[in-house]
């Protein structure tokens, strides 16, 4: 059979008028890689047509048998665009292939520009499409990269914003400390043009952050998404006391690790809130050390004590305080 | 009746690596002290052999590495000279020979002999070369071919495309212009707009990210940290957030991770490393008021020369780090002038807990047989013991502000033995070899 892929390339005879180029290693190549015989040769065979230059339905096909063999080639990923382009190949045909070559191995940047070309080629249609099929991604792994940067891309460049804060929430509601998920809910907030923007979406995701900080007070990612709330205003960030609310909610448990509390709040001082009474007795009632006066210091020292990976970053920032951030 | 309550996969994944990795450091610390200096052994003559053995042979299961041979070259040949170690000529002159095989006609390097030339695998030639040194290797470099080749991959927008039609991220903004740094090339063709790119990458949680509203990531922050000091635009940067970001990557079980509530891997040691390192340095020369560079190292041989005598012996009576910081105040006020300071306002106290992160890294990540890995249970690899060796290397040196002075015994995580040399943070080069290049292209504009 002339199409069948167990024979090898040099036995079919839809190849015989192509000589196969053998790669040039030279004599004693370093880091020499013993190619099985498939490999080797198809290899051989892809870069007689890559030379020779031909954007033909063969060389297409000579692609895939290349990339099924090593999904990491950028040289091949290219060319196949160039015999995609030459060919007017059908490109929904395309974002099935690469779901099948995706099916072996997700984790290659390769396959993922390869599949933004492909969808930026076909347009708003298939919005849908691509958020759909980085759903599925994310379905086997939440956290993948290159399928949130995908996912990313869609929505600026052919849309569908419409359902996406409900999907970062259908992923927290799943993993509270899914970062990126916490990532993605910034990005609809602050980019969609459905919302009205950071500081119109403030109340309600302060609201929403302060839940989940409430329930898992160790969440690295939710107390970094509520300072982010905040970004360029910092009268905002030091007067609404939602914030220092909660930083003082959790110091007043004994349950649970103070660390994230503690640094928003040495952030706050840092950053000029005029801390109560309330503030101080809170922070007080933690210390074993001697109470400084200056509140901010008295908070770093406590930091090197609760959080003791990090001790020598706390004696920095300490360090950094001057007396005007009192 | 109540439920119990149900662990996140988040949650799940980290408890199962904590296990294995307390498993590991309690056996330690229970181990009498004979084994447990046994332990902490780098193992140099098993890491030579796993390093040698790779560059001159790899099996099939490589295939998938085949259009990144030239990382695999510098993955290797760096490693080797991490600890201090070279190639044989003949072997070295094979690296030539095959590196100049996988340079393309219109400059830069692909990722094999025939293949399109592209940033990552240009960037690794390069390094590659630059770490074997000598006239043949540097002068194999074509670099008015490259410049062209720079110039191609430059986009509109400021960035950098990988190769021809490529994607466009912070990586490839960071390998161009660690290609154009040493190699002499660096202009303000290529350096236009790239600041306010790389910018837009520094997320809300101040890590940067691969491409703008990406999430931020140990591998992008390093890229995006290091191009910027390159470019001179560092300052660009919220630097405050970018340092509290990266310090606090370091999780309990005392390697990094490279991205919020995600789990440990020793190839961070080094793209979270050497941003603490790098940003720390840079706060320490501001507060000294001297202008910084963008190459780091400050003092002169002479300097160095004469503090070392008495200097070593102020530091062996001296059990209380904080004299360093005393110090740095004390300069701060008194406006001292860093390159004829005393040995100890060369040191400075890492923000990061590094001894912690020496330890990861010689007990979970170091296969006692060669080769280092991401975390227990996860086979070795080229990549990951070129960068578990690399982030050794900045740890054992992060108590110094410049790369000319020596680090302390107590630095080190198994003492002097394993001892690594010092890298050049913003390429990832042993500086040496750095030198060497820096003479070679410097010289002959």
């Amino acid at each position: 059979m002339d199409f069948d892929e167990t024979v090898p390339l040099s036995q079919r005879s839809e190849w015989a008028d192509v000589v196969p180029l053998t790669q040039d290693d030279g004599p004693n190549p370093v880091v020499p890689i013993a190619y099985k015989e498939e490999f080797r040769e198809t290899m051989d065979y892809f870069r007689a047509i890559y030379f020779s230059d031909e954007r033909s339905p063969r060389a297409l096909r000579l692609t895939e048998e290349t990339l099924r063999l090593n999904s990491g080639n950028y040289t091949v990923w290219h060319f196949r665009r160039l015999v995609l382009e030459a060919l007017n190949h059908d490109l929904f045909e395309e974002l099935e292939f690469i779901e099948r070559i995706a099916e072996d191995n997700s984790k290659n940047y390769q396959l993922w520009h390869h599949r933004r070309w492909v969808a930026e080629k076909l347009g708003p249609d298939v919005a849908g499409r691509e958020l759909e099929f980085t759903r599925r991604v994310l379905s086997l792994d939440a956290k993948h990269y290159h399928a949130w940067s995908h996912r990313q891309w869609t929505l600026r460049a052919l849309g569908g914003w419409e359902d996406e804060l409900d999907y970062c929430h259908e992923l927290l509601e799943a993993d509270v400390f899914n970062n990126s998920a916490w990532n993605q809910r910034y990005y609809v907030i602050t980019r969609s043009p459905l919302l009205g923007g950071l500081e119109a979406m403030r109340e309600s995701e302060v609201s929403y952050t302060i839940k989940a900080i409430l329930t898992n007070p160790a969440n690295e990612s939710s107390w970094r998404y509520l300072k982010a709330l905040y970004k360029d205003d910092k009268e905002s960030w030091i007067s609404d006391s939602s914030v220092s609310s909660v930083c003082l909610n959790v110091l007043s448990r004994t349950d649970c690790f103070h660390g994230f509390a503690l640094s928003t709040l040495l952030d706050l001082l840092c950053d000029g809130l005029r801390p109560t009474n309330e503030h101080k007795d809170s922070v007080r009632a933690l210390a074993n050390e001697e109470p400084d006066n200056n509140l901010a210091i008295l908070v770093c020292t406590i930091l090197g004590r609760v959080d003791p990976i990090r001790a020598n970053y706390w004696a920095w920032r300490k360090s950094k305080i001057t007396v005007a951030a009192m | 009746m109540e439920e119990p309550p149900s662990f996140t996969v988040s949650q799940r994944e980290q408890f199962l690596v904590e296990n294995d990795v307390f498993g590991i450091y309690n056996y330690f610390d229970a181990s009498d002290i004979f084994t447990q200096k046994y332990l902490l052994e780098i193992q140099r003559d098993k890491q030579l052999d796993y390093l040698m053995k790779g560059l001159r042979q790899l099996g099939p299961q490589f295939s998938s590495l085949d259009a990144n041979r030239p990382w695999l070259c510098y993955w290797i040949l760096h490693s080797i000279a991490l600890l201090g170690e070279s190639v044989d000529d003949e072997l070295e002159n094979n690296a030539i020979d095959f590196l100049g095989r996988c340079q393309g006609s219109d400059g830069g390097y692909g990722g094999g002999p025939g293949q399109l030339p592209h940033l990552a695998t240009t960037y690794a030639a390069v390094n590659a070369l630059v770490t074997l040194g000598g006239h043949k290797a540097l002068s194999s470099i074509n670099r008015e071919k490259m410049s062209c080749f720079l110039r191609r991959m430059k986009d509109t927008s400021g960035g950098f495309r990988m190769h021809d039609m490529g994607e466009m991220d912070v990586r490839a903004c960071y390998t161009a212009i660690s290609i154009a740094s040493i190699l002499n090339i660096l202009d303000d063709e290529l350096t236009q707009g790239l600041g306010v790119y790389i910018l837009s990458c520094q997320t809300y949680e101040g890590g940067i990210g691969g491409e703008p509203g990406s999430e931020a990531h140990g591998g992008y922050t390093y890229c995006g940290l290091a191009a910027m000091i390159l470019i001179n635009e560092v300052n660009r940067l919220n630097l405050d957030s970018l340092m509290n970001w990266a310090v606090h990557r370091q999780g309990v079980e005392m390697g990094f991770q490279g991205r919020t509530n995600k789990l440990v891997d020793g190839c961070y040691t080094f793209w979270q490393a050497a941003p603490c390192v790098l940003l720390q340095r840079l706060y320490s020369t501001n507060d000294h008021e001297v202008h910084g560079s963008s190459h780091i190292s400050q003092a002169t041989d002479k300097d160095h020369e004469e503090h070392h005598a008495h200097d070593e012996d102020d530091l062996e009576d001296s059990d209380d780090d904080d004299s360093d910081e005393d110090n740095d105040e004390d300069s701060a006020n008194g406006h001292r002038i860093h390159h004829t300071s005393t040995y100890i306002n060369r040191r400075m106290q890492p923000v990061f807990d590094s001894l912690g992160l020496q330890r990861y890294v010689l007990l979970c990540s170091k296969i006692p047989d060669g080769g280092f890995r991401d975390k227990p249970r996860k086979p070795r690899d080229f990549y990951h013991t070129c960068y578990c060796l690399s982030g050794l290397s900045v740890a054992q040196h992060a108590w110094l502000k410049d790369e000319d002075t020596p680090p302390l015994t107590r630095d080190i995580l198994g003492s002097y033995p394993n001892l690594l040399e010092p890298v050049h943070l913003l390429h990832n080069i042993v500086m040496d070899q750095y030198n060497e290049a820096i003479e070679f292209f410097f010289r002959a504009a």
